[in-house]
């Protein structure tokens, strides 16, 4: 008892008086779901740069499809003649369009910049729309562009005569991204925090050293999990709080399930920690193995968007990967009300996982 | 039996063999209580193996390690308490201060504050008592890791090289505690080391190694005899003698002549008594004498003639 809470206690120092262990794990969470969070809520519902071909930029003359629909406004602004189109209404929510007159060489180097993604040309006064027809940005700017140039503002009051905008919680992208967050804090902790310091351990001689004494060796693994497990809790506590006030997520299903769920993915990284970190003593192996483990799933489990627009038969790799597991089972408690029920399932092939990777770690874990 | 009871470890006929190499080649050795041992030789010698093995971490592929009487095998839990130990380079968690450090150990010989007030003390950390690892010298690191050893008071203490890299003073304040500590209580050390005078200030007795087995044991004077040598004289002439010259050493006298560099060695057993002969010899041949040294053995010279090469050259 005495070992483990001496173990306990020196594996919290070790984490607490790094200081960027704190930020990493508790800021950085924060100002990801933020930055994130607000740069998807606020968004203008279309917005776009339109080049317009004309014999030179410099071009005063407005084609007069546009200027007999439209009310823009000039600007000047970086050496650029710009015209802008603003509207907005409840439903549509702010729209900004921005016309830049330009010849063809130059239209075709802001195409390639990325600058823009749609080029009207109004020869004869018929305007014709180049784009790119497998980018739906730009097929969504063409067919709203190509509405508004043909009604005029009366085209968004048309549209959306029959339109409903969605206010029903847990249908936010917020919404879809702190559960997603929640899974990768705990994969991410996890798989840093767990792996290094086994690795750096190993590489500082310390748990040859260690393993000279009579210290239990299962208390020393139990004591790093759950010093690693206590942190995550903590982490995810002070992210769910801030999504609480600051974005107000609500926690829809069962809460019991949801601190299932989430130990079940502490233990089935913590599992995986251990047999990644098993053998090398080298930091730098020990890195690019993490490296190959964590970004495959950061891409494919669906933290910062869905993998539902994956081809099939990838998404039926992705489904079993344990962070697709876990980042469905908490976004379905937060957002689809689901309880021990939905969840028991993930939960015990999380455990299941982390049980098998433990013991498969430990078999070819080196103490020197 | 009584002579049994003295001797706190007993190594025989060990054998461990690496792929191609034979580590360690049928070593034999034994310690006791209280006695100081150091282990000489090169690197790639053999010592670090032989320790490990004595450790517990390795196991021999031939031959027997028995601590006060038992085995390894089965005795893991007992015989980690009985001894203590450092490695050649242990870093402990850096974040952590010296007496946390000591609190962590402790707690695996369930000790408590008192014991590691006691070592801080001991290996003279005290001021350094809240200072994180990180920031200690590598001479306090070193005594860090000696105090650790020292946690448990341990019947054995193993210690692989625990004054390399340090500076002279440094060096001083390790051999200060182990001499301390040899004055004080019962605890038998089995040091590695390259440093010959590390060897010669600390320990009883010294083992030289290489190649995986035993060259010579004994105390410092007793190695220098067995392996005649006693006092070194260092000459150079000013010319060459005759070609015919020849020094009928007697039989306590050796000597090692270059015609090149007119210089010469000779390994005699008393100086006063052996140098008239010499004297003599280049008087009758007119021949004046460049340079003329004379030192006491050193187990420097036994360990370069039984090894062909120096303590701290690295194995080619």
């Amino acid at each position: 008892m005495k070992q483990f809470y001496q173990l306990l206690i020196s594996h919290f120092k070790e984490i607490i008086r790094e200081p960027s262990v704190i930020f990493w794990g508790i800021v950085f969470p924060i100002l990801m779901a933020w930055g994130l969070g607000i740069a998807f809520t606020q968004k203008p519902g279309l917005t776009g740069n339109i080049v317009f071909i004309a014999n030179t930029s410099k071009a005063d003359i407005l084609p007069k499809t546009l200027s007999s629909k439209l009310n823009l406004n000039k600007t000047f602004s970086k050496g650029q003649t710009c015209y802008k189109f603003n509207y907005a209404d409840k439903k549509s929510g702010k729209v900004e369009l921005n016309f830049y007159p330009k010849t063809w060489d130059e239209a075709n180097l802001m195409l390639k910049k990325g600058e823009t993604s749609l080029v009207i040309d109004f020869k004869n006064n018929n305007p014709a729309f180049y784009f790119d027809r497998m980018n739906q940005e730009a097929q969504l700017l063409f067919i709203h562009t190509s509405g508004l140039l043909e009604k005029g503002p009366a085209y968004f009051t048309n549209l959306n005569t029959h339109a409903e905008p969605l206010t029903l919680a847990g249908t936010r992208y917020v919404d879809f991204l702190i559960p997603g967050l929640l899974g990768m804090g705990i994969m991410m902790s996890c798989m840093w925090g767990l792996s290094y310091s086994l690795i750096e351990k190993r590489s500082k001689k310390l748990l040859r050293r260690m393993v000279a004494t009579p210290m239990n060796k299962t208390v020393f693994l139990t004591s790093l999990f759950t010093a690693r497990f206590t942190m995550n809790i903590v982490e995810a506590i002070i992210l769910v709080i801030f999504a609480y006030f600051y974005f107000g997520l609500h926690i829809q299903g069962g809460i019991f399930a949801l601190i299932l769920l989430l130990t079940a993915g502490n233990a089935a990284f913590s599992g995986l920690a251990v047999l990644i970190s098993s053998r090398t003593a080298n930091p730098e192996v020990g890195n690019g193995l993490i490296n190959a483990i964590v970004t495959p799933m950061m891409v494919l489990s669906g933290v910062f968007f869905s993998y539902h627009s994956f081809p099939d038969w990838i998404i039926n790799i992705i489904r079993p990967l344990p962070l697709t597991m876990l980042n469905d089972g908490v976004r379905a408690v937060f957002n689809e009300g689901a309880g021990l029920s939905e969840t028991i399932l993930p939960t015990i092939i999380l455990i299941a996982e982390g049980f098998i990777f433990f013991i498969a770690g430990l078999k070819l874990f080196k103490w020197y | 039996m009584a002579t049994d009871d003295r001797k706190i470890l007993e190594v025989k006929n060990v054998k461990k063999h690496f792929k191609t190499v034979k580590a360690v080649d049928g070593v034999d050795l034994h310690i006791e209580k209280g006695e100081y041992l150091a282990l000489l030789g090169p690197n790639g010698a053999g010592k670090t193996t032989l320790v490990e093995m004595i450790e517990g971490i390795q196991h021999p592929d031939e031959g027997e390690i028995i601590l006060q009487g038992k085995h390894w095998k089965g005795h893991k839990e007992e015989l980690h308490h009985i001894i203590g130990l450092s490695l050649q380079e242990t870093r402990f968690i850096d974040k952590l201060t010296t007496y946390e450090t000591g609190m962590l150990f402790a707690s695996f010989y369930k000790l408590g504050s008192k014991r590691v007030n006691e070592i801080i003390e001991l290996v003279g950390l005290s001021e350094k008592r809240n200072a994180y690892v990180v920031n200690l010298s590598g001479g306090q690191r070193q005594r860090l890791a000696l105090g650790i050893a020292l946690l448990n008071k341990p019947q054995i203490l193993l210690l692989d090289e625990p004054t390399t890299g340090l500076d002279p003073n440094a060096r001083r304040e390790i051999w200060n505690i182990l001499q301390n500590l040899k004055n004080e209580i019962n605890t038998s050390l089995i040091l590695t080391t390259h440093y010959m005078e590390e060897a010669e200030v600390l320990c009883d007795r010294i083992v030289i190694m290489d190649h995986g087995k035993i060259l010579s044991q004994g105390s410092m004077e007793q190695i220098i005899r067995l392996n005649n040598f006693y006092e070194i004289v260092d000459f150079s002439l000013h010319k060459a003698p005759a070609a015919s010259w020849n020094l009928q050493p007697n039989t306590d006298m050796c000597i090692e002549w270059n015609p090149e560099k007119l210089s010469g060695r000779l390994y005699v057993k008393k100086v006063q008594e052996d140098m008239p002969e010499l004297f003599e010899l280049l008087n009758r041949h007119n021949v004046s004498i460049n340079q003329f040294n004379y030192r006491k053995a050193t187990l420097d010279d036994v360990f370069t003639t039984l090894t062909g090469r120096h303590l701290n050259e690295q194995e080619s």
